[in-house]
C-alpha cells in the first residue's frame, strides 16, 4: 500500500468530462448497479443487498466511522407505514468540503447509492438535507435529481418495477448543529436544530416519529461501486479496517489544496507533500488536524509511519473523522488556532445541555485571555478541567467535539501554552 | 411596515414547498427563505406572514427564524460580505481579508455601511476551506482565495451592481476545459 497508492483510479470523482450529465453518467455504466438489482430481485433480494454492503465495510463518512451495512440493518422491519432515509448534506465541520465537490461533479452516483439504499430498507422517501449556504450546489443538484425522475430512476415504478422512491431535496439556514443526525431531523421537520435524546434511535423513531436511516453523502456514493464490483473487491482497497476510496480535503498551509481521491489509508506525510504540493514557502511541518476541527492535533514528530486510516491515526492519538486535514506550518499559533476551534464550538452548541453550553463558553474566555497575554499557568489546568467537567454528560457529541481539541492541544504543545502564560501580565506583576 | 403579503405566485410556491413534506411545520424553514428572498430579510412582520401562511403559531416561526444564522433578523445592506475567519480560513489569512474589508468600508463586522450598500461579518466554515481565505456574498455566490486585490475588485464590482459569477473549485481540470470549450 505504502509505495503504490499513487496508482489509484478515481472512482468517485473520475476524470470523465460532464459526468454530471445523466447521459454521460449512464455512458460510463451509471446507473448500472441499480439496474442489476431491480432486474434481479430473487438474487439481489433486500436482505442480500445489505449483507454484501455490510459485508464491504463501507465506513461512514460523515465522521463517526460506522460500517453503513450494519446501520441499514437496525431497520425495523416493514409494517405499511412510511420509512425515510435522510441523506446528511450539511457538511460544516471546519476543515470539510468533500461533499460538496459530489454535489457538483458526480451527483448521480450519490443518487444511485440513495436508491440502492432505499431498496434494501424498504424505504419510499429520501430526503436530502443540505447546508444553505451551499445554495449554489443545492440548484445543481435539483437538475440532477429533475433529470433522474425524468428518465424513470426515481418517482413511481422505477424502471418498470413495482418500486417507487421519491426523492425531496431541502436546506438549512446556517447552524453547525443540524449536520449531527438527531438535530438534522428536528431541522427536517422544520423546528430549531435541538438533538434529540437517544434512545429512541432514528431507526426506530426517526422523521414523524417513524424508522429513518441518516447517511452521509459521500458514503451512499460507495454504495454502487460495492455492488457493481463485489464486496470483496472493495474490501481490497486501501486499508483493511476502513477500506475503500476515500475524499481527503486537505487545506491550511500546503501548496495545492483542494479535495483529492485515493484509496484510504494513504501516508499522511505523502498527502502533504506529494499530493498537496508540500508546505507552502518552503516551510517547514508543524501540525496537522486529521480529519475535520474536532479530531485531535497531531505533531510533525508524531506522524512518522502515520496514515489515513482510522486504527492507524487512533493508534497515533487522534482520528480520521471527516478526512479533512489541515495542514499547519512552523509559524502557527497554536494558542490562536486553538482559541478559534473553541469560539466555533461556543458559536454552534445549541445551548440545551448546560455543561455544553456554559463549558464551551468558559473554554473560548479562558482562552482568549491567554491569546491576549492576560493567562495564568492555573488556566491551563481550569481548561482541562472544565473539559473533564463537559465529556460525556450533554445529549450529542458536540461537547465533545469542543473538548478534545481542547485537551489534546495543550497536551502537545504545553510548552507553547506555558510560555504565553509566563510572558503574561500576570507574570510579569 | 406595509401590510404583508404574498403573490399568487409565491403561493404556488410555497404550496410546491408544503407537497414535499407530510406537514405544514416542515415547511417552515423554506417558506422563511421565500420570505427573505422577497423582503431581505425576516423581521417580526415577515415571521408573522411566514406563520399566517403556514397556519402556524407565530412563537414556532419565531423560534426557528431566531435559531439560524442565515435568516436576517433585521435590515441589511444591499450586499452582505460574510467573511470567513474559522480555522483553515484563519491559517491563510481570513482575518486581514475581514481587516481589510473593515478598513476599506470603515465599518467594524456587524455593521452596515451609511449609504446602505455593504454589511460586512464575521462567519464560520463555509465549507469550502481549500479555497481559503473565501467569502460569501448575500447568501449566495462564494468567492475564494481572496487577495486584497480580490476583494477591492469585488467590492468595485458589486458597487456597480455586478455579482461574482459562480466560480467552480470542484470540476477537474479537463472537465472545467470541456466546459469551456462548449460554451
Ligand atoms: C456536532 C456534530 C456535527 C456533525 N456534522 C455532520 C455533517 O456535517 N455531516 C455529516 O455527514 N455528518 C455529521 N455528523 C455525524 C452525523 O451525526 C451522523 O453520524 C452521520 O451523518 C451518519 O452518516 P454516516 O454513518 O454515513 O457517516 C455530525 C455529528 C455531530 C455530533
Ligand atoms: S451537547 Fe451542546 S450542541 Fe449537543 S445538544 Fe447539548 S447543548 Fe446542544
Ligand atoms: S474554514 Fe473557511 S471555509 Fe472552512
Amino acid at each position: 500500500m505504502a509505495q503504490d497508492w499513487k496508482s489509484f483510479e478515481p472512482l468517485l470523482i473520475p476524470d470523465i468530462p460532464n459526468l454530471q450529465q445523466i447521459g454521460v453518467y449512464e455512458d460510463n455504466g451509471g446507473y448500472n448497479a441499480l439496474k442489476t438489482i431491480l432486474k434481479d430481485q430473487g438474487h439481489w433480494s433486500r436482505d442480500h443487498v445489505i449483507d454484501e454492503v455490510k459485508q464491504a465495510n463501507i465506513r461512514g463518512r460523515g465522521g463517526a466511522g460506522f460500517n453503513a451495512g450494519l446501520k441499514w440493518s437496525f431497520m425495523p422491519d416493514p409494517d405499511g407505514g412510511p420509512r425515510y432515509l435522510a441523506c446528511n448534506g450539511d457538511e460544516s465541520e471546519p476543515g470539510t468540503f468533500k461533499d460538496r465537490k459530489i454535489f457538483e461533479y458526480n451527483p448521480h452516483l450519490f443518487i444511485e447509492g440513495a436508491l440502492i439504499a432505499s431498496y434494501a430498507m424498504a424505504i419510499d422517501n429520501i430526503y436530502v438535507y443540505i447546508r444553505g449556504e451551499y445554495i449554489s450546489w443545492v440548484d445543481m443538484f435539483q437538475d440532477a435529481v429533475d433529470d433522474a425522475y425524468e428518465k424513470g430512476y426515481l418517482g413511481e415504478n422505477i424502471l418498470g418495477t413495482d418500486i417507487s422512491i421519491d426523492m425531496e431535496i431541502t436546506y438549512g439556514a446556517g447552524a453547525y448543529i443540524c449536520g449531527e443526525e438527531t438535530s438534522m431531523l428536528e431541522s427536517l421537520e422544520g423546528k430549531r436544530g435541538y438533538p434529540r435524546v437517544k434512545p429512541p434511535f432514528p431507526a426506530q423513531k426517526g422523521l414523524w416519529g417513524r424508522p429513518t436511516t441518516i447517511n452521509n453523502i459521500e458514503t451512499l456514493a460507495n454504495v454502487p461501486l460495492v455492488i457493481n464490483n463485489g464486496a470483496d473487491w472493495y474490501g481490497d482497497i486501501g486499508a483493511e479496517e476502513h477500506p475503500g476510496p476515500v475524499l481527503y480535503g486537505i487545506s491550511g498551509h500546503v501548496n495545492q489544496p483542494g479535495v483529492y481521491e485515493y484509496a484510504s489509508g494513504v501516508p499522511v506525510m505523502d498527502l502533504i507533500n506529494d499530493v498537496a504540493g508540500g508546505i507552502r514557502g518552503g516551510k517547514d511541518l508543524k501540525a496537522i488536524i486529521p480529519g475535520g476541527s474536532s479530531t485531535p492535533p497531531l505533531r510533525a514528530d508524531q506522524l512518522e509511519g502515520v496514515t489515513m486510516n482510522s486504527d492507524s491515526l487512533k493508534e497515533a492519538g487522534s482520528m480520521m473523522g471527516t478526512a479533512g486535514m489541515v495542514v499547519m506550518d512552523e509559524d502557527t499559533d497554536m494558542v490562536d488556532v486553538l482559541w478559534r476551534i473553541a469560539h466555533f464550538y461556543h458559536h454552534e452548541s445549541c445551548g440545551q445541555c448546560t455543561p455544553c453550553r456554559e463549558g464551551t463558553g468558559w473554554l473560548e474566555k479562558v482562552l482568549l485571555k491567554i491569546k491576549n497575554g492576560e493567562g495564568e499557568m492555573k488556566d491551563l489546568d481550569l481548561l482541562l478541567d472544565v473539559g473533564n467537567q463537559m465529556e460525556g454528560r450533554t445529549i450529542c457529541a458536540l461537547a465533545d467535539a469542543a473538548v478534545w481539541p481542547v485537551r489534546h492541544t495543550i497536551n502537545r504543545f504545553r510548552d507553547e501554552f506555558e510560555e504565553r502564560c509566563k510572558k503574561s501580565v500576570h507574570a510579569v506583576a | 411596515m406595509a401590510e404583508l403579503s404574498f403573490t399568487d405566485e409565491e403561493l404556488k410556491e410555497i404550496d410546491k414547498i408544503k407537497a414535499k413534506f407530510p406537514t405544514a411545520k416542515a415547511a417552515t424553514l423554506q417558506v422563511l427563505w421565500v420570505a427573505q428572498r422577497k423582503y431581505g430579510h425576516v423581521e417580526p412582520e415577515v415571521q408573522n406572514l411566514v406563520a399566517e401562511t403556514l397556519d402556524l403559531p407565530k412563537s414556532h416561526v419565531h423560534g426557528v427564524a431566531s435559531f439560524y444564522t442565515q435568516y436576517y433578523k433585521e435590515e441589511q445592506g444591499k450586499f452582505v460580505l460574510d467573511v470567513c475567519t474559522c480555522l483553515s480560513c484563519q491559517l491563510c489569512g481570513g482575518y486581514e481579508i475581514l481587516h481589510h474589508i473593515e478598513d476599506k468600508l470603515g465599518i467594524e463586522a456587524g455593521e452596515t455601511t451609511e449609504d446602505g450598500m455593504f454589511t460586512v461579518k464575521e462567519v464560520e466554515c463555509l465549507g469550502a476551506c481549500g479555497y481559503a481565505p473565501m467569502l460569501q456574498v448575500t447568501n449566495g455566490e462564494y468567492v475564494n482565495n481572496l487577495t486584497k486585490e480580490k476583494v477591492d475588485d469585488l467590492i468595485e464590482n458589486l458597487k456597480n451592481g455586478q455579482k461574482p459569477e459562480f466560480e467552480s473549485m470542484d470540476m477537474p481540470e479537463l472537465e472545467k476545459r470541456n466546459q469551456a470549450a462548449a460554451e
